[in-house]
């Protein structure tokens, strides 16, 4: 058994193998459709997954996350840490060396002026950066020498990788965006869709949400690298449509994000033409129970806000046993298939900070309708469990989509076996989640018991996510709406344990500290009800190979590596 | 003529005014965000940040005015410095779309000539297929083939192209593999093979198209020549022993061509507005793929100028049949 594993294993790793005798566009085109066309190819100025990884064929940042979390140098000669000296003792500033002899596509150098050029430009007030929130707490970038940048921040940063770190973040040439910055970066026409850049590609044509032509980087650090000539980057359509174009056309070789039916892509790939593939973030289906009471009866001031909790919510048994009734194993084999996985945590990955809970693998209707029965909520003689004249009756929110609507109707069912009586109820998403302050019908107003929804966060290191859930962020009328602690949770003891994550630099002790605060708003409190780990599914040609899925950065992230079999 | 021409393109600049209105209204006053898109791990400061730079925190009659002045006075200047070299507009703002950060009526230009191939195609090759089924139909009415005819136009008018053109992709494409289920945007046509190939791409989504121009326009025409085919005066024709060719084709149809001629020019502002679903489907890069684009990401002053423009076609086609009515029956006058 182990020597057959062995083998196979040899065998995959033969056809995983570059060929030896790898050139640099040798392989002729390559092609990549993303259902969702690129509108601009500057990322400081779109947040559009698609706009960011189409970007990435061309733009680089200092390292890259790997299809594992971990990091990886890009433009920078190491990573740095607390341990190699990179960064600082007192965590207030890290030090990034450039490789030596990096050029940009026009053949000049890439410098440290280019850094600090790239941080001003998103820092500057006036422009509205969409990637502002990388350079929280920076208070001055300096370039002690040409191939040298030390970013400092205001106070300590455990992880100090916000900066010039991941698809987000990546490098643009100062010679090229000198003249667009503040105000006029808007209309840079000519420069947000053709940037100059370190990347194994260079834009040849670009037509605005509709396709990019691009050609190998002759300067691209690597000699033998990329293996394809050309690049033809389709947007548009829809995800069926590409799935289809990947698996039973051929007529392109990588397609992204699929969102469809498990069934739907099963039947696809025995077109025979290419593969589904799957990778993991931390991406989590859950439902949000609502501490405050959003009844219509109360005045705009108090209603779904900490000054009127909710009046049945705020019992954790019951909230426990809302969560004991659903069967998470039918929900994701319904709506995700290869996709989705049950979880039971809030932060699912990477490794280190995943709590890998299983209170809730198993549905247990008994056990919570004996929960709910020694907790003193008696059903009524419409089957209906009440306790004090408060009838456990929920209204359950969440936006508009095929999957989300069958999993409402899966889980009223459920709901409905253990006493609960339930209004479904689902919402436009761009309205849903637009943020409109003036709309009653979005998730931070939250005027619903419970809502449905998916989040995740950026990069690995999931301290800013965990952040939201402290006392004081939660969306109020005082904030226009704005704020991130959805439910509404408030624990002190869970806010002195972010005030000490934030100033821990020790990795171990961090999971620890992360596996803690997710532990409080799970299984502890059940104030976040997790359903399904979602992943990714993406898919490629037979003959494409050297394709590593990868979540937590760009999904392009090693096109310089791919490649055509034959 | 002229009187009530020039009358009617007074009358329609502050129709076209009071619609531009309408249309920036409906769309500000819809519960529309356009950083709705933006993931959530986006931190609200930050999106009130982008949206500021989008010029969202101005009040709305800034702009509306905005907007009008980009529209009537800075974008003629660009179209005049395009062709004539001069620099009238350098340093002006123009319409910019909020998705690309780049001017709308550039991106409009670029579609434009897809859009005009492709919807335009088909409805040529609509009208082409359309002809002569409907006189055929209207001339041995009831017969088999007007039957027939009846069915497969009505199957064609409410079948919808959401459902053809998935059903010609799993025929075509997949299943038999002789044409492309993609239109491929930068092919360009240099020499007979690569005239092949741009044939072949463009069958698919012309094919789903036509089929609705076809239902739509048969009808009228069989309906017309049905109407024309009882009257005296082609009584009169046989009787003077005219061949059944020169009394179909030369004084039946002739008259039948009023309704039919109405029709088709009034459709045509719908070639310039693209085929939103089957464009989608296809991913042929035309105006109404930018339209849904414009309208899914909440590009609102993208979706603002198209509507517009429409807008402006559908007011001037309406003028250009009536004024095609007066020239082909010299009954009616406006004067």
């Amino acid at each position: 058994m182990k020597l057959r594993g062995l083998l196979l294993g040899a065998a995959v790793a033969l056809t995983m193998a570059p060929p030896a005798l790898a050139e640099r566009a040798s392989d002729g085109n390559v092609s990549i459709i993303y259902w969702q066309a690129p509108s601009i190819l500057n990322p400081y100025l779109s947040s559009g997954t698609k706009d960011i990884e189409s970007s990435s064929l061309v733009i680089e940042p200092l390292g890259r996350y790997t299809e594992t979390g971990a990091m990886v140098p890009y433009l920078a000669k190491e990573i740095p840490t607390v341990a190699n000296g990179g960064v600082s003792s007192d965590l207030k500033s890290i030090t990034w060396k450039l490789k030596d002899g990096i050029m940009w596509s026009d053949g000049s150098p890439v410098t440290s002026a280019d850094v600090k050029f790239t941080a001003d430009y998103c820092m500057n007030s006036d422009m509205g950066c969409a990637q502002l929130a990388k350079f929280d707490h920076v208070t001055s970038i300096d370039t002690p020498d040409s191939a040298t940048v030390v970013v400092s921040f205001a106070q300590p940063m455990p992880n100090p990788y916000g900066p010039f770190m991941g698809g987000q973040s990546p490098i643009i040439q100062m010679a090229q965006f000198e003249n667009c910055t503040g105000a006029k970066a808007q209309s840079c026409t000519e420069q947000n869709f053709g940037p100059i850049g370190t990347g194994p590609f260079v834009v040849t044509e670009f037509r605005p949400n509709d396709v990019i032509q691009m050609k190998a980087n002759d300067n691209y650090r690597d000699p033998s690298k990329p293996a394809f000539a050309t690049l033809t980057f389709k947007g548009g359509g829809d995800a069926m449509g590409a799935g289809r174009s990947v698996l039973e056309t051929g007529e392109f070789d990588y397609a992204w994000n699929l969102q469809l039916a498990p069934d739907v892509i099963a039947k696809m790939e025995e077109g025979g033409k290419g593969v589904a593939i799957a990778g993991f973030g931390p991406l989590v289906e859950r439902l949000e129970m609502n501490m405050t009471d959003p009844s219509p009866s109360l005045d705009a001031d108090t209603r779904a806000t900490v000054k009127a909790p909710h009046p049945f919510l705020t019992d954790i048994n019951v909230r426990k046993a809302l969560s004991m009734a659903i069967d998470r194993e039918l929900l994701v084999e319904i709506g995700y298939g290869k996709a989705g996985a049950v979880t039971c945590d809030l932060v699912p990955a990477p490794d280190l900070y995943a709590a890998k809970n299983d209170y809730c693998m198993t549905q247990d209707i008994a056990g919570a309708n004996a929960l709910l029965d020694s907790a003193g909520w008696k059903k009524g003689g419409d089957g209906i469990r009440a306790k004090d004249g408060v009838k456990l009756s929920i209204l359950y929110q969440t936006s508009t989509n095929a999957v989300r609507q069958d999993f409402q109707s899966l889980i009223k069912e459920w709901w409905s076996q253990i006493g609960v009586e339930t209004e479904l109820r689902n919402l436009n998403a761009s309205v849903f989640f637009g943020g409109d302050p003036a709309s009653p019908d979005t998730f931070q107003k939250f005027y619903a018991d419970v809502e449905m929804y998916a989040n995740t966060f950026d990069g690995t290191d999931p301290q800013t996510y965990l952040s939201m859930y402290r006392c004081g962020n939660e969306p109020k009328p005082e904030t226009q709406w704005q704020g991130e602690n959805i439910n509404r949770y408030c624990d002190p003891a869970y806010d002195a344990l972010l005030d000490e994550l934030g100033r821990t630099g020790d990795v171990a002790k961090r999971g620890e500290l992360g596996i803690k605060l997710n532990n409080m708003l799970t299984k502890d409190s059940y104030t976040i009800v997790p359903l399904v780990h979602r992943g990714r599914v993406s898919a490629h040609a037979n003959s494409l190979g050297g394709v590593v899925l990868n979540t937590w950065d760009s999904e392009l992230w090693n096109v310089a590596d791919w490649y055509r079999m034959d | 003529m002229l009187t009530f021409t020039i009358r009617r393109l007074l009358i329609s600049i502050p129709t076209l005014l009071f619609i531009s209105l309408i249309i920036f209204l409906l769309l500000n006053l819809a519960p529309n965000d356009p950083m709705a898109q933006v993931p959530l791990t986006v931190p609200p400061e930050v999106k009130e940040k982008m949206r500021e730079a989008l010029g969202l925190g101005q009040p709305l009659y800034v702009q509306f005015w905005k907007w009008l002045v980009q529209f009537f006075w800075i974008e003629p200047q660009v179209l005049i410095d395009y062709y004539f070299g001069t620099t009238f507009s350098e340093g002006e703002l123009r319409v910019i779309s909020w998705q690309t950060r780049s001017p709308v009526m550039d991106m409009i230009v670029q579609r434009l000539p897809q859009t005009l191939w492709v919807v335009g195609m088909s409805y040529i090759v609509g009208i082409l297929i359309a002809l002569p089924i409907g006189i055929y139909s209207a001339y041995r009415h009831y017969s088999v083939f007007d039957q027939a005819g009846t069915f497969i136009t009505m199957v064609g008018y409410s079948i919808p192209p959401f459902f053809t053109g998935p059903l010609v992709i799993v025929v075509f494409a997949v299943q038999l593999g002789w044409l492309p289920s993609t239109y491929d945007t930068l092919h360009e046509v240099i020499d007979w093979d690569t005239f092949v190939i741009q044939l072949k791409q463009m069958v698919l989504p012309v094919m789903v198209l036509a089929l609705q121009t076809t239902a739509q326009i048969s009808r009228y025409m069989r309906a017309s020549m049905l109407d024309n085919l009882n009257q005296d005066y082609v009584r009169t024709a046989r009787a003077k022993g005219l061949s059944e060719w020169v009394v179909v084709m030369m004084h039946v149809l002739r008259n039948s061509m009023i309704p039919v001629v109405t029709v088709i020019a009034l459709n045509l502002p719908s070639i310039f507005g693209g085929a939103i679903i089957t464009e989608q489907i296809f991913k042929v890069n035309g105006i109404g793929q930018q339209l849904i684009g414009a309208i899914y990401a909440n590009d609102l002053p993208t979706i603002q100028t198209l509507t517009f423009i429409f807008a402006v076609l559908i007011v001037f086609f309406n003028l250009l049949a009536d004024v095609i009515y007066g020239l082909l029956d010299p009954r009616i006058r406006y004067d």
